[in-house]
């Protein structure tokens, strides 16, 4: 070892212990509990809990209630993560544009959301989704539909769950986009123009490619964050009606510390976290076979 | 009052007793303990308020963290669980010697809540049941105008509710609440689990008779196929006469009453839950209702137990009705002329005379979800009856594989 990399490792020394003492010792004994079936009878009596191998992992991949949860989860990721981040993205376009005014204002109001609590926002949305005085209902009736019990109905509840978290998130996504749009270098719009390019053109050839680091990790952020969706749910309908609503994570939650199947929700936890390797794993290979 | 020390805590002077209340009940206990600390100079209170949605996870984690409270308010259906823990102090020799507490002024069925294997573990606060609320308009409409007290009577009288076209359905039994089938099945006295409760028994005769019953009620169209969740307003649709009936519990007096448009103050009634053909009246119901337990940890149960003695008695029981409309636990004060005189309170009254907890063991909320979800395959068509039933005492079976194996080890090592 040479002495750089000796006082290299000495200043990485006090966040490798951290990462050490709060990461890498808990996720170890996370996966040594989901390989028992520590109980709410093992809380008392630690040796009640027996070694099981990997019998949480066949329970619960024989559990109807989880594989909801699964469907229920990629269905929230796959359908309101692209929708979200088109949301940023088209949020970021006008705001960077030069025919927008009073460009601060409308930035600190799309961002307003991601800052307010979740409950606080709930609430609201509890009241919009009211089946009979809630505004979406009375929109809806505007154009002479008919209306929809978004947060008792199992077909609706769920999207009504995802419009709920891309208004919530958006702007968080939009700020960074907006960062990439702002590192673009004018000259490459000039020149395309000078080269009788349309507004479309410039956006799918310089704009797109352009953003394309922005792109990726804006899209990885977003699908980890929503293969998580816990809150939303849990503070809006408790992962009902008929589990319409039920998320892995909030799966993982209920056994954990509704029930106190720790060692069954630890096994969750795993598969979570397999899942979602999984993705990022995806997508950045999917990015790179573009480039 | 004042009572004389000399418990094991000695009765110092000084003391704090920590106490956690659940919601509403949490907040009215504070205008209780004044008095106690009043009486019992030397014994001061902490008061700690807890949401009912958070309060039994908020119990399991203080017990892990070993940071329990000396007395809480708790759900009777988790004492079990806290036995289970070893969490709770057993309150029998403390009952023995009480001059306040005793188990002949209480609910036989609701007294029995607290009792897990053979030990006391808690001390009945309110108490509460479930009975049928029902709109008497309607039912005098079409003839009746004693509430039915047979299982075929029932019948008889829904199906001409919802035939008659007084009612858009006779009976609300929403599809995710499992109290309905089960209360039910202890009218026809099933046991629910079987063996010392080690396995369910759900296909017995009797709980099978039971399901049927209730499943007829929704294949008949007396009964709509509605979740809790999928109800806007109950008490708003029961008023304009979606349905003439609702089993539920004693909280409901007050909101039906707050509820209700004014023209109909009259127009609904509480009876208890009518019996199967030839067996006494009434059928069972739920032995509901919060009890007072003293935590093993604690470090001051002299103290702690001479609050469970204060708030366990009949002048305090009523004080606490007056502040929460919980009925109280100890029969004495129902003497009170506002709970004897009150029609919709004897049905309730009545109905704690044969109120039997459910089984009583840790798993028993887990078992209650499938009960329902058992249940609804069924309403919904996904499973005939049997199949229901069967693949409920499977699940349920493997709730309890931990119970059998833990009763198991504790027979070949005593």
């Amino acid at each position: 070892m040479t002495r750089e990399s000796r006082a290299a490792w000495w200043f990485l020394a006090p966040s490798l212990t951290v990462i050490a003492v709060f990461f890498v010792l808990p996720v170890m004994g996370g996966l040594a509990l989901s390989l028992t079936d520590f109980d709410i009878y093992a809380l008392s009596d630690p040796a009640s809990a027996r070694l099981t191998w990997f019998d949480n992992y066949a329970r619960l991949l024989a559990d109807p209630v989880f594989w909801k949860a699964l469907r229920n989860t990629l269905y929230f990721a796959l359908l309101g993560g692209p929708l979200s981040v088109a949301a940023s993205l088209a949020a970021a376009l006008l705001l960077s544009s030069r025919a927008v005014w009073l460009k601060g204002l409308f930035r600190t109001v799309f961002f307003a959301p991601v800052v307010t609590t979740l409950v606080a926002v709930a609430v609201v949305w509890r009241s919009l989704y009211h089946p009979r005085f809630g505004l979406a209902n009375q929109v809806l009736g505007w154009f002479g539909l008919g209306g929809i019990d978004w947060l008792g109905d199992p077909a609706w509840a769920m999207p009504a769950i995802i419009i709920m978290a891309i208004w919530k998130n958006f702007g968080y996504n939009m700020v960074i986009f907006m960062a990439g749009l702002g590192a673009i270098p004018e000259s490459l719009y000039e020149a395309a123009r000078i080269d009788g390019a349309g507004v479309w053109r410039q956006f799918r050839s310089i704009t797109l490619p352009m953003l394309r680091p922005t792109t990726l990790f804006v899209s990885l952020i977003t699908m980890i964050g929503y293969l998580q969706l816990f809150a939303e749910p849990y503070v809006m309908t408790r992962g009902g009606p008929l589990n319409a609503t039920l998320s892995v994570a909030l799966l993982m939650y209920e056994q954990g510390f509704r029930w106190w199947n720790m060692g069954f929700a630890a096994a969750v936890a795993f598969v979570l976290f397999a899942l979602i390797l999984a993705g990022t794993l995806l997508q950045l290979r999917l990015q790179k076979d573009r480039s | 009052m004042i009572l004389l020390g000399g418990c094991d805590s000695g009765g110092g002077r000084g003391e704090v007793v920590r106490f956690w209340g659940l919601g509403r009940e949490g907040e009215v206990v504070r205008e209780l303990v004044t008095d106690f600390e009043r009486s019992h100079p030397g014994i001061t209170v902490v008061v700690q308020q807890i949401p009912w949605s958070a309060a039994h996870e908020q119990l399991l984690t203080a017990f892990v963290g070993g940071s329990t409270p000396d007395v809480a308010q708790v759900g009777n259906t988790w004492i079990p669980e806290l036995a289970a823990l070893g969490a709770v102090a057993p309150l029998d020799a403390h009952v023995a010697a009480s001059p306040v507490v005793h188990q002949s002024d209480h609910f036989e069925g609701i007294w029995d809540t607290n009792v897990v294997d053979g030990v006391l573990c808690g001390i009945p606060w309110y108490v509460d049941t479930r009975v049928v609320f029902y709109r008497s308009d309607l039912l005098a409409a079409i003839g009746v105008t004693a509430f039915p007290r047979t299982w075929s009577a029932w019948l008889q009288a829904m199906r001409r509710l919802a035939a008659g076209g007084n009612a858009r359905y006779a009976i609300l039994l929403p599809t995710d609440d499992w109290t309905p089938p089960v209360i039910l099945g202890l009218g026809r006295g099933a046991s629910l689990l079987r063996d010392g409760d080690r396995y369910g028994h759900f296909q017995e005769p009797a709980f099978a008779e039971a399901f049927s019953f209730y499943l007829r009620m929704f294949r008949e169209g007396l009964a709509p196929a509605l979740a809790n969740t999928q109800l806007a307003n109950m008490y708003q649709q029961m008023a304009e006469g979606q349905f003439a009936m609702h089993i539920t519990g004693p909280w409901n007096l007050g909101e039906f009453r707050r509820r209700f448009p004014p023209q109909l103050a009259h127009a609904w009634a509480t009876a208890p839950i009518p019996a199967p053909d030839g067996a006494p009246w009434p059928g069972a119901s739920l032995a509901g209702g919060a009890s007072l337990v003293v935590f093993a940890r604690s470090r001051h149960v002299g103290a702690a137990w001479r609050l469970v003695e204060y708030l366990s008695e009949p002048r305090t029981q009523l004080r606490f009705f007056e502040l929460t409309g919980d009925l109280p636990a100890h029969r004495g004060a129902w003497d009170d002329p506002r709970l004897r005189g009150d029609p919709r309170v004897a049905a309730f009254w009545e109905q704690l005379q044969h109120a039997r907890p459910t089984p009583k063991v840790p798993e028993w909320e887990q078992i209650a979800t499938r009960v329902w979800r058992a249940a609804e395959s069924a309403i919904r068509g996904q499973a005939s009856p049997e199949q229901a039933l069967a693949s409920l005492d499977r699940d349920v079976d493997r709730i309890l594989a931990k119970r059998r194996f833990l009763l198991e080890r504790r027979k070949a090592r005593p």
